[in-house]
């Protein structure tokens, strides 16, 4: 099996996900300067919903590609509603109020969040209920699924519609003005406030596909999954440049690829015994190492480290992101 | 007389606990075109922000026979007022023609957004050249024609202009003010705020002085460029 290429298909995928998670916060951010921390519980709301959807009609005698499409269909509006009540209710009554305020009620509500999933999902994660086949292709040494394909071309179809939605029609337009210049765009008549709640709608509708397909691509969805999602995507965000769209899309895309690549070769890399000299000696480390043994320090269970460690990096190196603009432009 | 477009009667605007304006009314009739002149910091800004209801101020600020101080800012361009804001205020990430676009982003008639940006296009024609060009990497000039023609692009009836002289060299200075006289021309009721008095005075048929925060002296054009006063301190002689 060719590693390489398989990590490379594995880190479109999820990368795929982090960057339509990752245009939620970039959005948001981009028109009122808020990381809105509870966007990746919005995602994983996302998921449940869905997955509660589709087990219920799991028994049905619909087509199963029909279930998943409700379940995808239950989502968005559930998700989008909590998003606008998130705006509303938390957010605007502190749009004047100092920055840290804001930062805190968004992991307030973060928790909320995740608490009330967990009063009505319960601790146990959700089964992908097992309603379609996930055939798998054979592409030069490496193995893709039907259901990676899907999320790869699905999130390429949503960053497209965005895309075109944000830059080619006038709502869009008018968000990117509102994010320039929120007092100057109120005096071409656009209401500000409508396009606030639209940026966290907009996101949340987003989120919960990318929810569905995360939950769909590792088959269980789970309350706290939201929690590591989003803070990967976030990442994504701040490593494309947090308020540049594409920025989001490219950063997600690189860091699914950098987690699925570090995870496919650190096992490899940190395995002392493939080191020069410390695997051949007659020390007890020869001992170990003997009869093609493996002394591995840091295994795949590090996973999660390459989004952080990215992050750090970026923010160390390049604080603006790989696409964003002098951080000193805005006042 | 004709109703005043728009009045402000009692004009008060604080920030923190300085106020900036001190209770001040004057009114702009319809088809005039009128001036507000004063030093750095007299409240001229102030003034017309609080016009566009950008900041609170207390008083009152008639449009037409409406009561429009208790309006959203965003309200105000579909009541037909435009303000040009002080250092343009465009929006240098967007392209040309999307500043334009978002000049008439109250408007559903198609057809008169085309036809207006026809004859916007005509008055500046630089905006046509650069259309796709990043707003941002225009010239201090041309970014000035730009705030104008945005705000020509909500066909408004009242236009208020804060400081289009502001930063930019003599000549361009001079063709920005000719693009003001031609809207002005066309029947467009202006409003303007200029440090450069000489040249608003000789621009509009009456004006206002303004001085920390009230307004000291009200005339015709010709009267104020006579006034002594007015000669000493705004216009260097």
């Amino acid at each position: 099996m060719d590693i390489l290429l398989q990590q490379i298909i594995n880190g479109l995928t999820t990368g795929s996900v982090y960057a339509v998670v990752a245009l939620g916060y970039t959005m948001v951010y981009g028109v009122i300067q808020l990381i809105n921390f509870a966007h990746g519980e919005v995602v994983m709301i996302g998921a449940m919903v869905a997955f509660s959807v589709i087990a219920s009609l799991a028994g049905s005698t619909l087509p199963p590609l029909a279930i998943v499409l409700a379940g995808v269909l239950a989502a968005i509006p559930a998700c989008m509603a909590i998003g606008y009540s998130l705006e509303r209710v938390a957010y605007r009554p502190l749009r004047h109020a100092p920055r840290l305020a804001p930062l805190i009620t968004a992991i307030g509500m973060s928790i909320i969040l995740q608490h009330l999933a967990l009063l009505i999902w319960g601790r146990n994660p959700l089964a992908f209920p097992q309603i379609i086949d996930n055939p798998s292709f054979a592409i030069g040494g490496a193995a893709i699924s039907g259901v990676q394909i899907a999320i790869i071309l699905l999130s390429m179809v949503m960053m497209a519609g965005l895309s075109w939605f944000v830059y080619r029609t006038r709502f869009g337009i008018a968000i990117r003005a509102t994010a320039e210049n929120v007092h100057v765009a109120a005096l071409m008549g656009i209401n500000a406030n409508r396009v606030i709640a639209a940026t966290f709608v907009i996101g949340a509708g987003l989120g919960a596909v990318a929810g569905v397909m995360f939950g769909t691509y590792y088959g269980i969805a789970h309350y706290t999954m939201g929690f590591t999602l989003g803070l990967k995507a976030f990442s994504a965000a701040v490593l494309g440049g947090i308020g540049n769209l594409p920025g989001a899309m490219v950063g997600g895309l690189l860091l699914g690829l950098v987690e699925a690549l570090g995870t496919g070769y650190i096992g490899e890399m940190t395995d002392l015994c493939r080191w020069p000299g410390a695997g051949s000696g007659t020390g007890w480390m020869g001992e170990r190492c003997a009869d093609g043994e493996h002394f591995v320090l840091f295994g795949s269970n590090y996973q999660d480290v390459f989004a952080f460690l990215m992050l750090i990096l970026v923010l160390v190196f390049r604080p603006s992101g790989l696409l964003g603009e002098r951080v000193s432009e805005r006042a | 007389m004709a109703r005043a477009l728009i009045e402000a009667l009692n004009l008060r605007i604080h920030y923190g606990g300085i106020e900036a304006v001190k209770g001040i009314s004057f009114a702009v009739e319809e088809g005039e075109m009128v001036c507000l002149i004063g030093a750095n910091g007299a409240g001229k800004t102030s003034t017309l922000k609080a016009l566009a209801r950008m900041i609170p101020a207390q008083g009152e600020i008639h449009y037409g026979a409406e009561r429009i101080d208790t309006l959203p800012a965003h309200d105000l361009i579909r009541k037909g007022l435009a303000l040009v804001p002080e250092g343009r205020g465009i929006f240098a990430r967007l392209t040309v023609a999307e500043n334009l676009a978002m000049g008439a982003y109250h408007r559903d008639d198609k057809a008169g957004i085309a036809s207006d940006l026809e004859r916007i296009h005509g008055l500046l024609p630089r905006l046509k050249e650069r259309a796709a060009q990043v707003a941002g990497t225009l010239s201090g000039g041309e970014q000035q024609m730009l705030a104008i023609g945005r705000a020509l692009m909500g066909r408004p009836r009242l236009l208020l202009l804060d400081e289009p002289s502001m930063g930019l060299a003599p000549l361009m200075v001079e063709k920005v003010f000719e693009v003001i006289r031609a809207v002005a021309a066309a029947g467009m009721t202006v409003l303007l705020v200029e440090q450069n008095a000489r040249l608003a005075l000789e621009l509009c048929s009456r004006g206002y002085v303004m001085e920390s925060g009230t307004i000291t002296l009200a005339d015709n054009s010709a009267a104020l460029l006579a006034d002594p006063r007015v000669r000493t301190a705004y216009l260097g002689e």
